[in-house]
């Protein structure tokens, strides 16, 4: 049985409602919505009872100092981590539990903290693979390379091309990636994201261990995607002011529970938040 | 021209021939260390194992005959039918297939992110596995393995040197068939590498297992696929040497050859597996031929070893094997 023949067919989200952000994007439904999450390792809880959800078209911040469990939420979204209760709702259904594959061939796309490209290949290989599940034709039309497949290759190109364009990365695209610096193998990964066409972009730190110049191209390039071709972000994130000009909700987590959630101005102005960051003075 | 250039072109020739046996060996050790970063032990026996179900299909041998006749006191040995080379390549291919998902479902996949030596060690404890498996199924006597590939001198070639030098060269038909189908069978998985969705998809697995999943690739798929083609690749080395010397226990020894062949070529490169077996090849047979009655002979046992070893020094990572690339 196909992964989606296991989703339950009737809607359990309300799909009607929606907002307006500050600067006139209208953002739609629920798409993913997380459920009373709690995960363990052994003893250690690292996300203990965190429900939000992510609406369609907008850019969503999961922030938090060091180890309050980001990382965490974001690989129980990728299907990398399984929690141990809670359920997740995406698109309206509940999600069965997944393997990771399972979980990007519904339309999830990730990029890593620590990067995980394919070293030995070329940027333009390492994006194409983004493809691999909008290829159809079986293995043996594949290797005889003939009418549908070849068809299916040129298409599979041209939006790859196209991401490529995008992202600013013509001028490297035979290069191993092996060879390129740090930003612009975070730029390489985000198009492999891209390339996918997913219909929820996972980031782990994009702008992690980036200079001020680096940081300002991811940040723009994110808010282009998002512009450009309407696609739904979730992010994690250390630098706050970069979040803060990103992000149009942001969910803040302190020692694996969510201490805020809201806009970056009620975020920034909810004393559990400001506690978190700054500290509190126990007396 | 004289006489001793001619038999040096000959052996030189013969050579390449060999090289293409050892280059067919090497190349079941290169997909998998490239898909799955494990220097896969087992691929001799496997070559062995292929054989060794090929023989007993066609020839309808019982499988587990010693065993069940012992267990049950009964006396089957045989089926009773001969079964065309075609049928029986394709049932071996097929047992083959079920071997490669065992592996990965039984060994392999409780293996995930454990060290490389230790994916070694597995693959030693599976090469004596099967070792004693296809002992227990087909019995450990030498057989014949005809599926019905020319065998003996080529005559053509024998005449038309000796029309021209005066001196006939021997060159075996079945080298000459091993040759080609071993050209076919590097072109078509460099296709499938370089082209396919599956291939992508194998390198990608190959580079980065997160990342892969990240993007959609069931791993589990990608490693059957490729102990599959390891399988498959080991049936056409097993369909060689065991119709050139017969399908006995020794041929799981030419496992051994490979490794030279893999330091010469590189372990990531299917040209490289090619090109180290046909250098292994020549070079063990002029060196025999050439240097050999100076010391004693028997060259052919240390030659490709210590190729391997000046390798080692100057060039480990192969001629064709992937730069060392380190970013400080």
């Amino acid at each position: 049985m196909s992964v989606a023949e296991q989703m339950t067919e009737a809607p359990v989200l309300d799909q009607s409602e929606g907002y307006v952000t500050e600067d006139g994007r209208k953002i739609g439904a629920v798409v993913m919505e997380m459920k009373n999450i709690t995960l363990r390792f052994g003893g250690v809880v690292a996300i203990k009872d965190i429900s939000f959800d992510i609406r369609e078209g907008e850019i969503r911040a999961i922030i938090g100092p060091n180890g309050a469990g980001k990382s965490s939420m974001l690989n129980v979204i990728s299907g990398f981590y399984i929690p141990q209760e809670g359920e997740i709702l995406y698109k309206g259904s509940k999600r069965p539990q997944m393997k990771p594959y399972e979980v990007a061939r519904q339309g999830i796309a990730r990029t890593f903290q620590n990067i995980a490209l394919f070293e030995g290949m070329t940027v333009l290989d390492n994006v194409m693979t983004g493809r691999l599940n909008h290829m159809k034709t079986g293995m043996f039309q594949q290797a005889l390379w003939k009418g549908k497949a070849e068809r299916e290759e040129v298409e599979n190109r041209e939006v790859v091309e196209k991401v490529i364009d995008f992202l600013e990365i013509q001028n490297i695209r035979k290069t191993p990636v092996a060879r390129l610096p740090y930003g612009l193998k975070k730029r390489v990964e985000l198009a492999r994201a891209l390339a996918a066409e997913p219909s929820l972009l996972l980031l782990d730190e994009p702008m992690a261990g980036m200079n001020v110049e680096e940081k300002e191209d991811m940040s723009r390039f994110i808010l282009d995607v998002n512009d450009e071709f309407g696609t739904t972000i979730a992010l994690i994130e250390h630098d706050m002011g970069v979040v803060m000009d990103l992000s149009d909700r942001v969910v803040v987590m302190d020692y694996g529970k969510k201490i805020g959630d809201g806009t970056p101005d009620e975020v920034r102005n909810n004393q559990d938040v400001i506690d978190a960051y700054l500290g509190v003075a126990h007396d | 021209m004289p006489d001793q250039l001619l038999f040096g072109m000959e052996v030189f020739l013969n050579g390449l021939m060999a090289g293409v046996l050892y280059a067919l060996v090497a190349l079941g050790f290169v997909l998998i260390y490239k898909a799955s970063g494990i220097f896969n032990y087992a691929q001799g026996v496997m070559a062995l194992f292929a054989a060794l179900t090929l023989v007993g299909i066609m020839e309808g041998q019982v499988p587990f005959s010693h065993l069940i006749n012992a267990v049950f006191g009964t006396e089957v040995h045989h089926f009773g039918w001969h079964l065309p080379a075609v049928v029986g390549i394709v049932l071996t291919i097929v047992v083959m297939v079920g071997l490669a998902w065992a592996v990965n479902h039984l060994i392999m996949r409780h293996l995930v992110n454990q060290e490389p030596i230790i994916l070694f060690m597995a693959t030693i404890g599976l090469a004596y596995f099967m070792e004693g498996l296809g002992d227990l199924m087909w019995g450990a006597d030498i057989k014949k393995l005809d599926v019905g590939l020319p065998q003996g001198i080529n005559t053509a070639i024998d005449e038309v040197t000796f029309n021209a030098f005066g001196y006939g060269f021997f060159i075996d038909n079945l080298d000459i068939w091993a040759t080609i189908i071993a050209i076919i069978l590097v072109i078509a998985l460099m296709i499938f590498s370089q082209y396919t969705k599956q291939g992508r998809a194998l390198r990608a697995v190959a580079d980065d297992h997160q990342a892969a999943l990240s993007v959609g690739i069931s791993l589990n798929f990608i490693w059957v696929l490729v102990w599959s083609i390891a399988g498959f690749v080991a049936l056409v080395a097993g369909i060689m040497w065991g119709a050139k010397s017969g399908v006995q226990f020794s041929l799981s020894l030419i496992a051994l050859k490979a490794l030279p062949v893999l330091m010469l070529g590189g372990f990531t490169s299917i040209p490289g597996a090619i090109v180290g077996g046909l250098i292994i090849g020549v070079g063990e047979k002029l060196f025999e031929f050439a240097i050999g009655p100076m010391v004693g002979g028997a060259t052919e046992n240390w030659f490709a070893y210590v190729l391997a070893l000046i390798f080692l020094v100057f060039r480990p990572q192969g001629l064709f094997g992937e730069k060392i690339i380190e970013r400080v």
